[in-house]
């Protein structure tokens, strides 16, 4: 029953949305609303904001005049694949960092204060700064018949960012045990690693999930954007570029791959939730991040 | 019963993540489609932007074939918002970059060691554009407008043109930091903007005029074109790497080959712009077709007629861009280069082996005419 209203509301919500931009296109000013040489509100012209369905109709149809030309659709989903692609090696490659940085840390008191205040530094770093170094760096790879790719900048970019809140939250899960549940362990003689595989671990879940829903967005937005920086070829960052270029001439088309990668946010989310619900039996108590 | 719900739900999230991973690995082919042969030397050319007809010629050659003729095999690599093509080629990552010639001579001060050994485009691409009932006919019209430009090194013809009409660019007018596309210029915030030739302006002519109903044509545009103002610098350029050029004999041979195919392409693309535009969509399918071949014609011109080959330095041109990117100033009083360059940022000697080698074909393209391109709403 809450599950069904949840639905109706989420439902509501997007038509609101729709009624609210047409409604603004239909009533608001047409030259917007400026104050202090600022615009605060966009103006209604079919340039700045082209009705929904003409976004829609131009999802629909081809993206170029081309004989073997896709519709627009198909190519932001492809794009969107693509992007989700990287953004999961991102992640997978974060999470597992984020988390052997959460071990250490639990291990040595002292790896805990010399590596934690780095942590946090590293996220203050521009990505836009860092997307080129790490292409260059990249670029400079050459193991055997392996070669570094584009995308894997992008990944390596994407795990940047999803790896620190993966790393604070394993860390505040795994030290969650209360001292007498760690004393037990103790008096059953348990060694560190036992003590983590049986007590910490379990304990960490609920820290973890939200952790990793934290990471997952920052791992899609680390993509767009590095996509967006490196011009890497297939990925939805560099697809919103591409369309944005002809956004005066055509403005409906520019929409197209930004609702891709909302569409695309919404997914991972969905992904993150399937996969906690294997683990729901470790979620007693989960705290929000 | 719980349990193994919640267990094939994890398999199913499991497996979509797996897929993901997977197609994130497959969905990015590499850029290259000729076959590995052990032959072949691997060549990498680093592009200012993505694939689009502004670089018609080199992905003729790719896909004709003309760089394989030559024992190449080449890897063309797009660029992105933050690539910067010279410090690629510095940084020994690329074998050549195309590169606009006062960004490239601004990193040679900075320390790269490049030189300009094929300037492809012989004319400057720039315009500054505005609706003709704003008026604006010449340089000296922008005085008390509001003048768009897109700052980032793309400035100094602008501001050599408006200091070369008597006017201050600090003082008699408005600078307006501008977009990729020309909206602003259709919404009426900038009365002339930056466009180039063969991209924004066509994009204005693929807009449909509100007054008129239809698209935005030549007529309902006034345009300011820095060759005809004497303020114009020489932009597309090949560049390569200085060191190796003076002491890796088999790079000094590679680069003749590679100039010979390029040459090729750019005659391919002269001779064929449909097949050409066609060739760039192939390889950027998300381009619009007609916008495309547009830019082909309009890259075409810039290339063609080029009196003395395809490819050489003007000697005139490359003063004049070096006297500009020497004195003109920008907003925050800098210019350019603050320095001449040296006699190793430029040479001729590849370029006119490549042509001595090519003299079967018509390399200066002298009887060269355009064709007509009738321009789709979006470029479709």
């Amino acid at each position: 029953m809450t599950r069904l209203r949840a639905v109706i509301l989420g439902a509501l919500g997007i038509v609101l949305l729709g009624v609210l931009w047409e409604a603004y296109k239909a009533l608001g000013p047409a030259a917007g609303f400026e104050a202090f040489g600022i615009q605060l509100l966009p103006r209604t012209s079919d340039l700045a904001m082209p009705h929904l369905i003409d976004m829609l109709d131009r999802a629909l149809s081809p993206v170029n005049t081309a004989a073997d030309s896709q519709p627009v659709w198909l190519t932001v989903t492809l794009a969107c694949l693509s992007s989700l692609g990287t953004a999961a090696v991102g992640l997978a490659v974060g999470a597992v960092v984020g988390f052997g940085l959460a071990l250490l840390m639990l291990r040595f008191r002292i790896a805990e204060s010399a590596v934690l205040p780095w942590l946090i530094l590293s996220q203050t770093v521009p990505l836009i700064a860092l997307a080129p170094v790490i292409v260059s760096w990249g670029g400079r790879v050459h193991i055997g018949e392996f070669e570094w790719q584009r995308w894997m900048s992008v990944a390596v970019i994407a795990s940047y960012l999803a790896f620190f809140p993966v790393a604070v939250g394993a860390l505040r899960g795994l030290q969650s045990p209360l001292a007498a549940q760690v004393e037990l362990m103790h008096s059953f003689a348990a060694g560190w690693w036992r003590t983590v595989l049986h007590l910490r671990l379990p304990a960490s879940v609920p820290y973890l999930i939200p952790a990793v829903r934290l990471g997952a967005a920052s791992a899609i937005i680390g993509t767009v954007v590095a996509e967006v920086s490196t011009g890497a070829k297939g990925g939805i960052g560099r697809l919103i570029i591409e369309y944005a270029q002809s956004g005066s001439s055509d403005p409906a088309k520019a929409f197209s791959p930004i609702a891709g990668a909302v569409l695309m946010g919404l997914a991972t989310a969905g992904v993150v939730a399937l996969v906690a619900l294997t683990l729901g039996r470790f979620r007693s108590n989960e705290v929000p991040a | 019963m719980r349990h193994s719900k919640r267990l094939v739900l994890g398999i199913a999230a499991a497996a979509a993540t797996a897929a993901l991973a997977l197609s994130g690995c497959t969905a990015t082919p590499s850029p290259t489609e000729s076959a590995t042969s052990g032959a072949l030397t691997p060549v990498t050319l680093q592009l200012q932007w993505f694939a689009q007809a502004q670089f018609a010629g080199y992905y003729a050659a790719l896909d004709q074939g003309y760089f394989k003729d030559e024992g190449l095999d080449v890897t063309i690599v797009e660029g992105g918002v933050d690539i910067v093509p010279q410090t690629v080629l510095a940084d020994g990552q690329a074998d050549y970059a195309i590169a606009w010639v006062p960004k490239a001579l601004a990193s040679r001060e900075a320390g790269a060691g490049i030189t300009d050994i094929a300037q492809i485009y012989q004319r400057s691409g720039t315009l500054q554009v505005s609706l003709k009932k704003s008026g604006i006919t010449t340089t000296a019209g922008l005085k008390g407008k509001n003048v768009g430009n897109w700052g980032f090194g793309n400035e100094f013809e602008l501001f050599a043109g408006i200091t070369k009409a008597g006017l201050d660019p600090a003082t008699d007018v408005t600078l307006v930091q501008q977009n990729f596309d020309e909206s602003a210029l259709l919404a009426g915030d900038i009365d002339a903007a930056q466009a180039m030739r063969y991209n924004e302006y066509a994009q204005i002519l693929e807009t449909v005029n509100p007054d008129t109903g239809v698209l935005y044509t030549p007529a309902d545009l006034n345009v300011i074109d820095w060759n005809d103002d004497g303020t114009a610098m020489l932009q597309d350029a090949v560049w390569a790497n200085t060191d190796k050029l003076t002491s890796d004999a088999a790079y000094q041979d590679q680069t003749v080959k590679f100039l010979k195919a390029v040459i090729k392409g750019w005659i391919y693309a002269r001779d064929n712009p449909e097949d050409a535009a066609k060739i760039v969509l192939k390889y950027g399918p998300t381009l619009g077709a007609s916008h495309q071949l547009w830019q082909t014609n309009e890259v075409n011109k810039l290339v063609w007629p080029s009196p003395d080959g395809i490819g050489i330095i003007n000697a005139d041109a490359w003063a004049q861009t070096v006297d500009i990117a020497l004195h003109a100033k920008n907003l925050e009083g800098s210019t350019v280069i603050t320095a001449a360059p040296d006699d190793a940022a430029y040479t001729n000697e590849y370029i006119q082996k490549a042509l001595d080698a090519l003299k079967d074909l018509d390399t200066t393209g002298a009887g060269y005419t355009p064709i007509d391109v009738t321009l789709l709403e979006g470029g479709k």
